[in-house]
């Protein structure tokens, strides 16, 4: 499975590369440096959605007291934290020349700034707690708690007046953009999801490893491989 | 094709150093990620053969399939 993901993503990453560098124009208002838009875009949506499943599988292990679906959430939140620091990475970088600052405490900056504080709240807190389970059960309780903050990032172009625009992309509308420019930017969200899941899938593996290290069948496996 | 030369691909019409910045960041990200998770497999695969080597000391009757 691991090594399908990653040869998808690094096909879906050239290509949305090529049509995002080589295929869509020049933005008749932003020039060149739109062209951010084929990171910042899917990182942002990225980083909300990863969110949501964690705490989806978060909410599932401590319902039902399933340890594997608590180890994917915990292998989930570093990729999650990881893209919400590049969107407001290069959130930063586009505003600066389009907005004339870095950073302003709009409504969606600043909650997509929470989420990042979410997301390493989450890690700490279960890298604090010694025993695994009773950190599985904590983290979920943030995870849940944080879930609240996802319609406020998704609306908040919307309740307040930001500075931040709009969606140029939603799914009832026709997109506010060149195709090409669509294209680029949906086939760089597919990269990020394969990605993604590529890279979870590995980190779980890991995770399960380490925490399943007293069973038979990780002795047995480790007795396989050192033969 | 939207650049007639490489120094205008670079240049990205004068915002260079936002659109490199952005992608530069998000690269070292990414291969960051996927280094820190190997290694935490090596780490973990090492450590775990120590261990297996020690209880073969401990026991050298016990036959390895």
């Amino acid at each position: 499975m691991i090594p399908i993901f990653s040869f998808a993503a690094i096909v879906l990453l050239v290509a949305g590369l090529y049509v995002g560098f080589f295929v869509a124009p020049t933005d008749f208002q932003q020039g060149e440096a739109y062209r951010i838009i084929f990171i910042h875009v899917p990182a942002a949506w990225m980083s909300m959605f990863l969110y949501v499943v964690m705490a989806f599988w978060a909410g599932i292990g401590l319902a039902f007291n399933t340890r594997l679906s608590s180890m994917f959430a915990t292998a989930i939140a570093p990729t999650g934290a990881m893209f919400t620091f590049i969107a407001l990475w290069t959130g930063a970088l586009w505003g600066k020349p389009m907005w004339g600052t870095w950073w302003v405490w709009d409504a969606r900056l600043t909650s997509e700034l929470i989420l990042l504080f979410l997301y390493i709240g989450f890690m700490s807190l279960q890298a604090a707690i010694d025993d695994p389970r009773r950190a599985d059960k904590a983290g979920a309780i943030i995870a849940l708690v944080g879930v609240v903050n996802i319609p406020i990032i998704y609306f908040s172009v919307q309740w307040w007046n930001t500075l931040h625009q709009g969606a140029s992309v939603s799914v009832t509308q026709a997109p506010a953009m060149a195709t090409t420019m669509l294209m680029g930017m949906l086939i760089m969200v597919f990269a990020s999801w394969m990605y993604s899941i590529a890279v979870i899938l590995k980190r779980t593996r890991v995770i399960i490893l380490e925490r399943e290290s007293h069973t038979a069948w990780v002795a047995e496996l480790q007795r396989k491989e050192t033969v | 094709m939207n650049w007639s030369s490489a120094s205008e691909f670079f240049s990205m019409g004068g915002y260079g150093l936002y659109v490199w910045g952005s992608y530069i960041v998000t690269f070292i990200c990414v291969i960051g990620e996927i280094l820190l998770i190997s290694n935490r497999r090596r780490t973990l695969e090492k450590r775990y053969s120590l261990i297996h080597d020690l209880n073969k000391k401990e026991m050298p009757n016990e036959t390895t399939s």
